[in-house]
């Protein structure tokens, strides 16, 4: 049991660690720290299902390295979201900006949860 | 009447699943469409650069971002020839050596009236691009109007003659 602990926290560990190059990290931790935050908020356009901090996609170490440049001139973790926001568009956001022509995706799931609270439980 | 309700409210989430399935979810839609060109500033061919402002001339012009290390961009490449023979088109070299770029234009031609190098990828980004090869059509304001993920070929060349017919 402890051998299987001890192979998968070594695979886990190194599975993260595997996207972000030593030539990338920031050598202020806590600008390093924001990075990580805004990176795991941006979606890889390539990959889709990974954020740019945890893919090994050459548009994503490209993504990593202008976050840590624009962090470095000291712009805020919003401006920068904002700046990949205005050239990528909602699909590199993993969480879209709620709009007129996004509000279906949020309301949509709402709605079925009240239509199934209606169906199941009003009628009884 | 609820059931009705119920009904429409299904039929309607159908129809944009259905109307979502159809997209093509490695297409990324452009979010520069009908922006102006962005501000980069690249070294070109010769040592010079190559700005924002060398596209801002009132004419059609495609920029083409590529690279020699890219096997799709060999494809579309006889395809930007011909184009070259009517319209201007600008290239953007992503994150490779003025030799391959040499050696690969003595072999095939160059389409280009100038090429810029991208080395630090920092430009595609500005352009919002994501992979290679990518094609973008401005229009004579210095807005863009269209841009095409991938190789041109055969079975799209038209669309993108159409397009620029249109906003010629």
């Amino acid at each position: 049991m402890r051998v299987l602990f001890i192979i998968l926290t070594i695979f886990i560990k190194s599975s993260l660690a595997l996207s972000v190059e030593p030539d990338e990290i920031l050598s202020d931790i806590n600008l390093e720290k924001r990075a990580k935050i805004i990176g795991e908020q941006l979606r890889c356009l390539v990959c889709q299902n990974e954020d740019i901090q945890n893919s090994n996609a050459d548009v994503a170490k490209d993504l990593r390295k202008l976050v840590r440049k624009l962090l470095n001139e000291g712009k805020t973790n919003k401006d920068i979201i904002t700046y990949v926001h205005q050239r990528y568009g909602d699909f590199v956001l993993f969480s879209p900006p709620v709009r007129l022509d996004t509000i279906a995706l949020w309301l949509t799931p709402l709605l079925f949860i009240f239509i199934l609270f209606f169906i199941f439980f009003r009628k009884r | 009447m609820k059931y009705f309700i119920i009904v429409v409210i299904f039929l309607s989430t159908f129809i944009l699943f259905y109307k979502g399935l159809k997209n093509d979810p490695k297409v990324v839609p452009s979010n520069l469409i009908s922006k102006d060109v962005p501000n980069f500033s690249l070294k070109d061919f010769h040592g010079k650069t190559f700005t924002d402002q060398d596209l801002l001339y009132k004419d059609i012009k495609i920029v083409n971002f590529f690279a020699s290390w890219c096997p799709p961009c060999k494809i579309e490449h006889k395809h930007l020839v011909n184009l070259s023979k009517n319209y201007d088109i600008y290239g953007i070299v992503k994150k490779d050596e003025l030799e391959n770029i040499k050696s690969w234009f003595k072999e095939k031609g160059n389409p280009y009236k100038k090429i810029g190098f991208d080395n630090d990828g920092l430009t595609s980004i500005e352009w919002g691009v994501y992979g290679l090869p990518e094609t973008f059509i401005i229009n004579k304001s210095g807005q863009i109007i269209y841009r095409h993920v991938g190789p041109i070929t055969e079975n799209n060349i038209n669309k993108i003659l159409n397009i620029i017919d249109s906003s010629l």
